[in-house]
């Protein structure tokens, strides 16, 4: 029997839609269970968005908790073959504290690794494939990839203090925008103006790899994160091949992209759609991860929130206001 | 039709100091402060301005109802908000204070009682000192508290000090300057940056 695509919800059509690409891509399905050993995350807490998870013990007195996250899940389960690249995707709900209701929530996510091999050129590849993501799912409206390598910063913000609190502080900051706010922390701290102004011209460029690249050059020229910029723009050489055809590409390379420095690494980008205020899109490469899990693969991936994307069509702001005024 | 920028300015004296900053820089709107109505545009100038409560206002950024806000820092650290935090708009200045009783000293055997609206800045702020606290959570006339003996202090915003000194209490400690901020929304910055950035260069 055929069966008829108007029968698939919205969500449906989209997991249908980025399976598709993911399968064409080379990448292979990865099926999981719901439920993990506590441990996992009890030591791996800070990876998590919260560490509250929902447990139960199991018959045979173990104690085990329902996936917060996938990510843990496949690099614990996955053998370690650095010499390998293994292309995998999943769609799995994971349960999260909600942020609004303080109450646990069952969340749709779909995702995808690639683990083993996974230097520069699996980076590009998985860029490309996190922007075409958001092309399939982003209907009319417009979309976006904000880029950023979480090495140059904390290579830029690690020669500017030995405090720990003050460092933390100033990704806080970073993260925010918050220029002037750096600016005060550094003249408290006595962090020398040089090096204040290197972090916030960088978190001033906003703009497409081939308008800022040269300008993040000529920043970090000299700083501890030289060598770093030239990792990124090899990356971004795979996205942008030299001699190719141009390249229209929706991404922007942002340095407000901040995470656990315990656990990533290298490349973070975010993927956003127009009228949808959170980012629907996260990921980054995690090579730190998968040495504290005592594997010598490399990572990197990225998660669609399904859930966020319900928001599509229904949200706030400029269409909202003139629908308003049209009715 | 041009990019629009959706703000949400607060309602009251401070809005309106706001409102005068942007109106300067070239996004004046027409009867923004006439009558009843909560939403004005001037769509040559591409601003629409709502008027909302001014805690409320990094609710509709960070909802993406507006796509830039202004609001007190104390609102910034109360609720921690995930926004951009683009500019110091240099106005709206007053000091987070903890004021008590004239003549209050801090006996730290037993914990402290500490009436607030501000509680994870109170929180934040007893923490980094070490110093156990008993938070009581009030919505407004906080300075009664310890007049009444509902509290040992309160953590506060003081403006002139006027209202401190006609309860008989005195600032006993400074936790942080306050002054307004421009905020907008991590995901509407992406779509309206060139409009964003001409409108903080601007002001």
């Amino acid at each position: 029997m055929q069966y008829d695509e108007n029968v698939l919800t919205r969500t449906e059509r989209r997991i249908f839609a980025l399976r598709t690409l993911y399968s064409r891509a080379g990448y292979r399905s990865y099926r999981m269970r719901k439920f993990e050993d506590y441990d996992l995350y009890s030591r791996n807490k800070d990876f998590l968005l919260s560490d509250r998870v929902i447990t139960f013990t199991d018959t045979n007195g173990r104690l085990k908790a329902l996936k917060p996250d996938v990510t843990l899940s496949i690099v614990k389960n996955i053998e370690d073959k650095p010499a390998c690249l293994n292309r995998l995707f999943y769609d799995e709900n994971v349960y999260r504290v909600s942020g609004s209701t303080g109450t646990f929530r069952e969340i749709m996510q779909m995702g995808l690794e690639c683990i083993g091999d996974a230097g520069n050129p699996a980076a590009a590849e998985v860029i490309d494939l996190a922007e075409q993501s958001l092309a399939l799912v982003a209907e009319d409206y417009d979309y976006i990839l904000r880029v950023s390598d979480i090495d140059i910063l904390t290579l830029l913000i690690d020669g500017m203090s030995d405090s720990g609190s003050v460092r933390s502080e100033l990704l806080r900051l970073v993260s925010a925008k918050n220029l002037h706010g750096i600016e005060s922390l550094c003249a408290e701290n006595d962090i020398p103006a040089e090096k204040c102004s290197t972090l916030t011209d960088l978190l001033k460029l906003y703009g497409t790899p081939l308008e800022v690249m040269p300008e993040i050059e000529r920043i970090c020229k000299g700083t501890e994160a030289e060598e770093e910029v030239g990792e990124l723009a090899d990356v971004l050489k795979g996205l942008y091949p030299e001699g190719g055809e141009k390249t229209e590409r929706k991404i922007v390379l942002d340095f407000s992209i901040v995470g656990d420095t315990n656990y990533y690494n290298g490349m973070a980008f975010e993927g956003y759609i127009d009228s949808i205020p959170e980012c629907v899109l996260i990921g980054g490469r995690y090579d730190k991860l998968m040495r504290r899990m005592k594997k010598k693969s490399r990572a990197i991936g990225f998660a669609i929130y399904m859930d966020t994307l319900g928001m599509l069509g229904r949200t706030a702001g400029d269409r909202a206001i003139e629908n308003f005024y049209e009715r | 039709m041009g990019t629009i920028i959706n703000v949400a300015l607060p309602k009251g004296r401070l809005g309106e100091k706001v409102y005068k900053m942007f109106e300067a820089a070239g996004y004046g709107c027409d009867d923004i402060f006439n009558g009843r109505k909560l939403v004005f545009e001037n769509l040559d100038a591409g601003i629409r301005y709502f008027w909302v409560k001014p805690s409320d206002v990094p609710i509709y950024v960070e909802r993406g109802a507006a796509d830039v806000g202004a609001c007190g820092k104390d609102i910034l650290l109360e609720y921690e908000p995930n926004v951009y935090e683009l500019k110091d708009l240099g106005t709206g200045f007053c000091r987070m204070v903890v004021a008590a009783p004239k003549g209050f000293r801090d006996e730290s055997e037993y914990p402290l009682r500490v009436a607030t609206k501000f509680v994870n800045i109170a929180q934040d702020y007893y923490s980094s000192k070490g110093r156990d606290i008993d938070i009581i959570k009030l919505n407004g006339s906080i300075e009664i508290a310890p007049i009444l003996g509902l509290s040992d202090v309160i953590v506060d915003l003081v403006e002139t000090g006027n209202t401190l000194r006609a309860n008989d209490l005195e600032v006993y400690e400074e936790i942080m300057d306050i002054s307004t901020r421009l905020i907008t929304n991590k995901s509407g910055y992406n779509f309206k940056s060139a409009a964003i950035n001409r409108l903080l260069e601007r002001l």
